[in-house]
């Protein structure tokens, strides 16, 4: 009892609690409730407003009269129409059923096989992510075109087609099926696989009963996000679908070549359908799925099998040489004078100020693009999804904002710059300054990439105790005080993912930007659209290999830097002594 | 102070017919019209099964859930609709809820201001409230470096710190292993008695209820069932919820008799005036505590019943008996005996002897 008495006299005069008083309280514990609202806001105008704008376009005629089926039937009348459609489903079709199985295979071999130095071949196979989707059409020329080293290989017509089409989006969409599919087979229980053993099943026979139904849901998530990757990007058919002409290189065209803006909101409004069939297929799966993988699981670990690990070598040996061949094809012509005559080495091709297509200045505007994509992007998804997952407020509004922050997901970038055009090019529209400049070119893209950073950053804040906050607030702090001493501190590693994300896929997207840059804001990736486009191709491999170069850096500096940075600032991880 | 003292004096903390409903009308009754006072420096324990109200009314006395009605006082002011910020009071969460980045010094600092002259206070504050939960010399370790038993203390160190008229605690020893948490329950006790500071506590275990609360009050379905001292919980029960959540109970099936007694089998057992007063007319359960079965009784002791021992659990200090009576087939009967007093029953076996359920200790419930 000899403590007491100080202890009693300091309980009788209270010694006062943090956050000040009056005003500046009241204002910073009411901070989340107005972010809120503006979040709401900023995602009406980022979004919803946008995609209204594309409806408007499509459904209305000049006059405000309603002319949707009018338009459908004139669009369905129209001789080229089904064969457009034919052809985007064939190519999407094919390109999933080519990409799917592959992807599977690889993330088979690294995630449940004994198959050595896996970080390379995950590095290697993660790469097309890092160069814009143009890049692998132009390697596909300097491979199978008509002066390519393989020209024989695809008969008469060339690579140019429906061929090209799918190869090129293969290479484009294998490290996001890849991806999705890793995380599938990440989670499996080994107490089931123990089971099977007990019970005799072969390896084969448990691989058809237990790990495919495991991964059904990713391999069905996969194949959806190929064809919608693929129905919706006109950066490959662009280079090389010669005289195959499909509808997201036709909506592309009729907004930026012949000016018809409704036909190109029709074909992006179409475009929109299946992105919007399989999210909510997607989300109503994984509601489902939820269930299966039980917190009393216990991790697999892979045992010794030659014959697997043999067959998943061959896979990862096969697949890894393809995208690296495609790579090199790229990057090889950038530095030579004149594939496949001269093999010279030289530089010349990335002297881009005598080139048309924006030059140098396309390079640093698409990098001040990334940097302040990555900034802000991350500051805006990190403080949205805290707001949803880590303060209290009205269910509907918490509602409305995940809503919103999941639907980004489902608009591909060529509809999203498709509703930024409409919108914001109205002249009507106070916002209209905003059109081609490096503003509305960065909330567009955060706008586009925000679903996956919103998912990275809600799980990192799902996993913090329920009560940070309660604690804080019965402490009389304010909820933005302790986002900022103790959410963002924690968060760090994830916060560190959503920027790099936002960076790299800021540097090489074509997609949304594509309708929104002016002669000051070209792009880099747009550049190589164009210097293709003026038959610059090896120029055009140059800037795509300078994107690659520059993501691929990029992702390594932040990556070493973030291990330092956490090293030296999150002592408290380290396990106690 | 002795313990079980119940605190009288003037309510500090009132609860006036709160209700709470989740999810709309088809909904879950949370909380059914609770009222409860406590008194300045009284440590109350809501108890009771999950899903009885006892954390929601926690929360809603805390501000961080929001009741559909009632009201709420603490220290002559109205809580009603304040923000948990606006309340003055210190919190211990089942988790704890430190801050993992932040050392022990800066987690009990958290709540202090702490800007130019305050920065002083602020220190000799966190180090006075680490010595009071002995963890000085742990000031420059994190969370993550402690035992569960010092992170309780940390939690405690920083919920009060900033002085709060009003202590709450949420199942505070449930993360703690059964060793740690006897000896965590008597010093947080021990600490909250020296403080004077007002307290609720939630808990679904009956003996930390015991061992701590000035006062109980039992919940079931969003109800108060019962609310007295733990004596007069484990020894009146006002209902046979709370005679069954508290402790072991012998039930048995009867119906009234006479004025004072009731039948059970082929048993007139006789119950004390005042509890058979007391119990409803169509009363059909009769419970009798097993330490208060009476071994052996003298001749003339009322309620008498030949038994033999089935079989024994020893539990250390005593054993507890199951018995079978001639006259109550198909019951078994529980009585403890103290370890030493063993010697003086039969083995288990056939070996019968006398038993009484004494009539003071017969409880009557509908």
């Amino acid at each position: 009892m000899t403590r007491a008495a100080p202890v009693a006299a300091a309980a009788a005069a209270p010694a006062g609690r943090a956050g000040g008083a009056g005003l500046a309280r009241r204002l910073a514990h009411g901070a989340p409730a107005g972010m809120k609202w503006l979040w709401l806001a900023g995602l009406a105008v980022a979004l919803a407003l946008p995609l209204l704008a594309l409806f408007g376009q499509a459904w209305f005629d000049q006059a405000g009269n309603w002319a949707l089926p009018a338009r459908m039937a004139e669009l369905a009348a129209n001789p080229n129409f089904v064969p457009l459609l034919g052809r985007s489903l064939a190519v999407s079709l094919t390109v999933a059923a080519l990409v799917v199985p592959l992807a599977f295979g690889f993330a088979y071999a690294l995630q449940r096989s004994r198959v050595a130095f896996k970080p390379l071949w995950r590095g290697i196979a993660l790469l097309p992510l890092f160069a814009p989707s143009l890049l692998p059409g132009i390697a596909l020329v300097y491979l199978f075109g008509n002066q390519g080293i393989f020209k024989g290989t695809f008969g008469a017509g060339g690579i140019y087609g429906f061929w090209g089409i799918v190869l090129g989006e293969a290479f484009y969409t294998f490290p996001h099926a890849l991806m999705v599919l890793m995380a599938a087979l990440s989670l499996a229980d080994a107490r089931l696989y123990e089971a099977a053993r007990a019970m005799g099943a072969s390896p084969w026979r448990t691989f058809l009963t237990v790990t495919l139904p495991g991964a059904r849901h990713g391999l069905f998530g996969a194949a959806c996000l190929v064809l919608t990757l693929v129905v919706t990007d006109f950066g490959v058919p662009k280079v090389v679908g010669g005289g195959y002409p499909v509808l997201a290189l036709e909506a592309y065209k009729a907004v930026v070549g012949q000016q018809q803006f409704a036909r190109g909101a029709l074909i992006g409004m179409l475009l929109l359908l299946p992105a919007l069939l399989t999210f909510g297929v997607d989300v109503a799966m994984q509601r489902r799925q939820r269930a299966q993988m039980s917190s009393r699981a216990q991790v697999y670990v892979p045992g010794r099998d030659r014959l697997r690990d043999a067959a998943c070598l061959l896979v990862v040996l096969a697949v890894g040489g393809a995208l690296l061949l495609v790579l090199a094809a790229a990057v090889g012509a950038s530095l030579v004078r004149l594939w496949p005559y001269n093999l010279q080495l030289t530089l010349a091709h990335y002297d881009f100020d005598n080139m048309d297509g924006g030059g140098w200045l396309a390079y640093r505007n698409s990098l001040k693009m990334a940097a302040l994509t990555a900034l802000a992007g991350t500051a805006a998804i990190f403080l949205g999804a805290w707001l949803t997952e880590r303060t209290r407020g009205p269910a509907w509004l918490h509602g409305a904002l995940r809503a919103g922050f999941m639907l980004p997901m489902a608009v591909p970038g060529l509809v999203l710059g498709l509703g930024y055009v409409f919108f914001f090019n109205a002249p009507a529209n106070p916002l209209h300054a905003l059109y081609g400049t490096m503003t509305l070119l960065v909330l567009c893209n955060v706008a586009h990439f925000y679903t996956t950073g919103h998912l990275t950053a809600a799980a990192a804040l799902r996993q913090l105790d329920g009560e940070f906050e309660a604690a804080a607030l019965s402490l009389g702090v304010a909820p933005l005080a302790t986002c900022w001493r103790v959410t963002v501190p924690v968060c760090l590693p994830a916060l560190l993912d959503i920027f790099r994300y936002l960076f790299v896929s800021a540097m090489t997207t074509v997609s949304a930007v594509v309708f929104l840059y002016s002669p000051d804001t070209v792009l880099a990736a747009i550049s190589v659209l164009n210097m293709d486009d003026a038959g610059d191709t090896a120029s055009a491999a140059a800037m795509s290999t300078l994107i690659l170069l520059t993501s691929a850096l990029a992702c390594l500096l932040l990556l070493g830097a973030a291990r330092g940075w956490l090293r030296r600032t999150q002592a408290w991880r380290a396990p106690a002594h | 102070m002795q313990a079980g003292e119940s605190a009288p004096g003037r309510a500090f903390l009132a609860v006036e017919q709160v209700s709470k409903r989740f999810g709309g009308a088809g909904g879950f009754q949370a909380l059914d019209g609770v009222s409860l006072s406590v008194a300045q420096g009284e440590l109350l324990c809501l108890l009771g099964p999950s899903g009885c109200g006892k954390t929601t009314l926690l929360r809603i006395i805390a501000g961080l859930e929001r009741e559909d009605a009632g009201r709420i006082h603490a220290g002559g002011r109205e809580l009603t609709g304040l923000p948990p910020q606006s309340r003055d009071y210190g919190i211990l969460f089942q988790s704890y809820a430190l801050f993992p980045n932040l050392t022990v010094s800066q987690n009990v600092a958290y709540g202090l201001p702490g800007r130019g002259m305050g920065r002083v206070h602020r220190d000799a504050r966190v180090r006075e409230m680490l010595a009071l939960v002995g963890l000085d010399g742990s000031e420059r370790k994190f969370p993550g470096q402690l035992s569960g038993g010092q992170q309780q203390r940390v939690a405690l160190a920083r919920a009060l710190a900033p002085a709060p008229s009003l202590l709450l605690l949420d199942e505070p020893m449930s993360a703690l292993d059964a060793r740690v948490r006897e000896h965590l329950r008597l010093e947080l006790r021990q600490l909250q008695r020296r403080l004077n500071v007002t307290t609720v506590m939630v808990t679904h275990d009956q003996d930390e209820a015991m061992a701590m609360a000035d006062r109980i009050a039992v919940m079931d379905g969003g109800r108060i069932a019962q609310s007295g001292t733990p004596g007069e919980i484990y020894e009146r029960p006002a209902s046979a919820f709370v005679a069954e959540f508290i402790g072991q109970a012998n039930w048995l099936a009867g119906r009234r008799s006479g004025r004072d007694t009731f039948r059970v089998g082929e048993v007139e057992l006789a119950v004390s005036p005042a509890c058979a007063g007391a119990a409803p007319e169509h009363a059909t359960r009769l419970c009798c505590r097993p330490e208060a079965v009476r071994l052996q009784p003298a001749e003339g002791e009322p309620n008498r019943l030949l038994a033999r021992i089935v079989d024994e659990t020893y539990l250390g200090s005593r054993y507890r008996l199951m018995l079978a009576a001639d006259r109550l087939p198909g019951i078994t009967l529980f009585a403890d005996v103290l370890r030493e007093q063993r010697h003086l029953l039969p083995a288990p076996g056939s070996h019968k002897f006398w038993v009484a359920l004494p009539s003071q200790a017969l409880q009557v419930f509908a």
